[in-house]
C-alpha cells in the first residue's frame, strides 16, 4: 500500500477514537467544563498534560532545530523539561488548594483587585492565542503534505475536529481525548526512532544508541562520527555550541520560568481530585514528556548522520542526481528541499561552506527520518496521524484556556456576575467556537510573525505571570499595587525589547547591540528579574495587605481540606 | 486551623522550604551549572560514547528532573503526615 493509503487508514481511525472518547465525556456543568470535575486520575492527568504540553513544535521542529544546532538545542530540552520541576516544586499544589478554576482566578483573588485580574485575563489570551496559531498552522502542513489535500482545507478539517470535541466535552472530553492523543503521538515518535537507532547503531534505546558505536565496522562513536563530518563539512562542532554562555543561560531560564507560567500547562493541576495528586501529576506528565525529550535529540543525531551520508555519499564526493535518494525526490516537491548545481559537475554536495549546494528546511528532518532509514510507508503514515495529535491536543487545551477566560474571567468575575452556571456553561461553549473561528482563520492566512511571536509567549508567561504567582504563596505580605506595578513593568520591558529587535528593527538583532549580550529569545528572564524588583520596591511604599487574604495565602500552604475548596 | 499551633504552622512551613531550596539547589546545579556553565570543563570527561558536559544538556539533565519530582512528593507526602495537614 501507499503512504497516502495508510494516511487516510491511521488518521481516520485516531480521528474517529477521539471524536466517539468526545461523545462519551460530554460537559454537564461548568466544573466538568473547566476543571473535569476535578476528578481526572493523576496518571491520566500526566498524560494529559504531556499531550497539551507537546505541541507540534515539540513533535515536528524540535528534532529537526537540534539537529541543525547540535550542542545550542539543549535549550530547549533543558528548557522545556525544567520548567516541570519549577511547577511541580513551587506553584501546582498551592494553586490546587487554592481551588478555583483559573490562573486570573488566583492573581484576582490573591491581589484583591479586578485590575489585576483584568491584566492576567489579558496576558492568558494573548499568549494562547499566539500559540494556538502555530497549531492550526502545523495541522494544515500535516494534511497537505501527506493527504495531498490543499493547506487550508487541512486547517478546516482540523477545526472541526477540535470543534466537536472542545466545543462538547470541555476540559472533561479535551483530557481523556488528549491521553488517547499522547499515546498516538509517542508510538508515532517512538516507532521510526528505534528503527532507526537499530539501523544506525545497532542498540534498540535510542537514548543509548545516542552515545554507541556506529555500526558501519568503524568502531567509532556516533558523535564522535557526527562531530568529524561536521569538522570536514565546515560545520560547527555537533557537541559544541555557537551561542554565547550568557545568551544560553538567559533563553533556558526564559524557556523553564515561561512554561512554569503558562496558562493552559497550569490549569491542567486544577483538574485533580487532591494537592496529592497535582505534585505527583506533575511528576508523571515530567516522565511522559521526557520519554519523548530524551529521544529526540537521538533522533536528531541519527538524521545528520543518515542526511550527510545520503547527499554526500560514503566518500564524501557527492551523489549524482539521478542516483538521488527517495526522500530528496518526495520533499523536492513540496519546496522544503532545494539542489542547485553550482559546480556543475552534476553531483549533490552538502555542507557548512561555500561548497554547499543544498538548502534543507528544518521542520522536515522528523517527517523525514523514516524515509532517511528507509522504513516501510506505515511508519511514515504513522508519523503523520502523531503530528496531528501533537498539533490537535495543544489546540484544544489552549481554545479552553481561552474560552475560559472569557466566559469565567471576564464576564461571570467581570461584566456579568449574576449570570447562572447553566448561562455561563452556555457562554463558554459560545467563546469555544468563537476561538476555534479565530484559530482557523490564523492558521489560514498566518501573520507573518508567527514563528517570531513564539518568543513572545514565553517571554510574556515568565515576566508576568510567574513572578506574581510567586509573590502570591511565598510572600505574604505582597500587595496589589506591588503585583500589578510588577506584571506591567514585566510585560512592557519584554515586549519592547522583543518588539524592537523582532518588528522595529530586525537588523539590528545581533549581539553586538543586545543588552549583556541576551538574545530576545532570552529576554524574558530579565523581565522576570524586572518584574520581581519592582513588585518588592512599590510594596515596600504601599499599604498593608489586608489580613483577610494573609489567612487566605496561610491556607494554600498545606493540604488539608483541599476537597471542600471549590468555586466560591 | 488545621495545625495544632501556629508554633507548628511554622515549622511545616520552614521543613516545607527547606525540602523545596534543597531540591532546586540540585535542579540548578544539573542544568544550569552541568549543562552551561561548566560544558566545556565538563567536555573534557567521557562517558562512554558521550562527553559528560553535552550529556547532561541534552539527557541527563532531564533524567535527573523527573527523579526530583518524585522525591519531592514522597518527602512531601511524609512531612504532610507528620504534622497531620494530609489529606483524607
Amino acid at each position: 500500500m501507499d503512504i497516502q493509503t495508510w494516511t487516510f487508514i491511521l488518521v481516520g481511525l485516531s480521528f474517529s477514537l477521539y471524536i466517539g472518547i468526545a461523545i462519551w465525556a460530554r460537559a454537564a456543568s461548568t466544573g466538568e467544563f473547566y476543571v473535569a470535575g476535578k476528578g481526572v486520575h493523576p496518571v491520566a492527568n500526566g498524560m494529559a498534560t504531556a499531550a497539551d504540553w507537546m505541541s507540534a513544535a515539540s513533535f515536528i521542529s524540535m528534532a529537526g532545530i537540534i539537529s541543525f544546532i547540535g550542542y545550542d538545542g539543549g535549550v530547549y530540552l533543558m528548557g522545556w523539561t525544567g520548567g516541570y520541576v519549577l511547577l511541580a516544586l513551587c506553584l501546582a499544589p498551592y494553586l490546587r488548594k487554592f481551588g478555583k478554576f483559573t490562573v486570573p482566578d488566583f492573581i484576582g483573588d490573591r491581589y484583591y483587585s479586578q485590575t489585576a485580574r483584568m491584566v492576567a485575563v489579558f496576558c492568558a489570551i494573548f499568549v494562547s492565542f499566539t500559540y494556538v496559531a502555530g497549531q492550526m498552522r502545523g495541522v494544515g502542513v500535516v494534511f497537505s503534505r501527506f493527504l495531498e489535500v490543499d493547506i487550508n482545507l487541512g486547517v478546516i478539517i482540523g477545526m472541526a475536529i477540535v470543534f466537536f470535541y472542545a466545543v462538547m466535552g470541555g476540559m472533561k472530553g479535551i483530557t481523556y481525548t488528549q491521553v488517547a492523543q499522547y499515546c498516538v503521538l509517542i508510538f508515532a515518535f517512538l516507532v521510526p526512532a528505534i528503527f532507526t537507532s537499530l539501523a544506525v547503531t545497532g542498540n534498540v534505546f535510542p537514548q543509548i544508541g545516542f552515545g554507541s558505536t556506529v555500526t558501519d565496522g568503524s568502531g567509532m562513536y556516533l558523535l564522535d562520527k557526527v562531530d568529524g563530518l561536521s569538522q570536514e563539512l565546515g560545520f560547527n562542532q555537533y557537541t559544541d555550541g555557537s551561542k554565547s554562555t550568557v545568551d544560553v543561560f538567559f533563553i533556558c531560564a526564559a524557556l523553564m520560568v515561561g512554561t512554569a507560567g503558562l496558562p493552559h500547562v497550569i490549569i491542567r493541576f486544577f483538574t485533580v481530585p487532591r494537592v496529592k495528586d497535582a505534585r505527583i501529576s506533575a511528576g508523571y506528565a515530567l516522565i511522559f514528556i521526557a520519554i519523548l525529550y530524551t529521544t529526540a535529540p537521538a533522533v536528531a543525531a541519527f538524521a545528520r548522520v543518515n542526511m550527510i551520508e545520503s547527499i554526500n555519499g560514503p566518500e564524501m564526493k557527492g551523489v549524482p542526481a539521478e542516483q538521488a535518494p527517495g526522500w530528496i525526490d518526495n520533499w523536492s516537491k513540496t519546496g522544503l528541499v532545494k539542489w542547485e548545481d553550482k559546480n556543475g559537475d552534476g553531483r549533490m554536495f552538502y555542507s557548512g561552506d561555500d561548497r554547499n549546494e543544498m538548502s534543507i528546511n528544518r521542520d522536515i528532518i522528523v517527517l523525514a527520518s523514516p524515509e532517511l532509514a528507509q522504513l516501510p510507508n506505515w511508519v511514515v503514515a504513522l508519523l503523520a496521524a502523531g503530528g496531528l495529535a501533537a498539533a490537535l491536543s495543544t489546540a484544544a487545551g489552549l481554545l479552553l484556556v481561552i474560552s475560559t477566560s472569557i466566559s469565567h474571567d471576564l464576564l461571570k468575575k467581570g461584566f456579568k456576575p449574576d449570570m447562572t452556571d447553566k448561562q455561563e456553561l452556555l457562554a463558554a461553549r459560545c467563546a469555544a467556537v468563537l476561538a476555534v473561528i479565530c484559530a482557523g482563520y490564523l492558521g489560514i492566512n498566518p501573520p507573518g510573525f508567527v514563528a517570531q511571536v513564539v518568543a513572545f509567549a514565553f517571554g510574556l508567561a515568565a515576566s508576568s505571570f510567574f513572578p506574581a504567582i510567586i509573590l502570591g504563596i511565598f510572600y505574604k505580605k505582597m500587595n496589589k499595587e506591588g503585583a500589578i506595578a510588577g506584571m506591567l513593568a514585566g510585560i512592557l520591558f519584554t515586549s519592547a525589547y522583543i518588539i524592537y529587535f523582532k518588528f522595529i528593527n530586525p537588523a539590528a538583532n545581533v549581539p553586538a547591540n543586545w543588552w549583556f549580550g541576551i538574545s530576545p529569545e532570552g529576554i524574558g528572564t530579565l523581565g522576570m528579574l524586572v518584574n520581581f524588583v519592582v513588585s518588592i520596591a512599590v510594596n515596600k511604599v504601599t499599604a498593608e495587605v489586608p489580613q483577610d487574604v494573609q489567612d487566605l495565602v496561610e491556607s494554600i500552604r498545606f493540604p488539608k481540606g483541599a476537597g471542600d475548596a471549590h468555586d466560591h | 486551623m488545621a495545625f495544632q499551633s501556629d508554633e507548628m504552622a511554622r515549622a511545616y512551613w520552614k521543613e516545607n522550604l527547606t525540602i523545596m531550596g534543597s531540591l532546586l539547589a540540585i535542579w540548578f546545579v544539573v542544568s544550569y551549572v552541568c549543562g552551561i556553565l561548566l560544558v566545556d570543563q565538563l567536555n573534557a570527561i567521557r562517558l562512554g560514547g558521550f562527553k559528560l558536559g553535552f550529556w547532561f544538556a541534552q539527557q541527563g539533565a532531564i533524567y535527573v528532573f523527573v527523579a526530583l519530582i518524585f522525591v519531592y512528593v514522597a518527602k512531601m507526602n511524609a512531612l504532610d503526615k507528620k504534622y497531620g495537614v494530609e489529606e483524607e
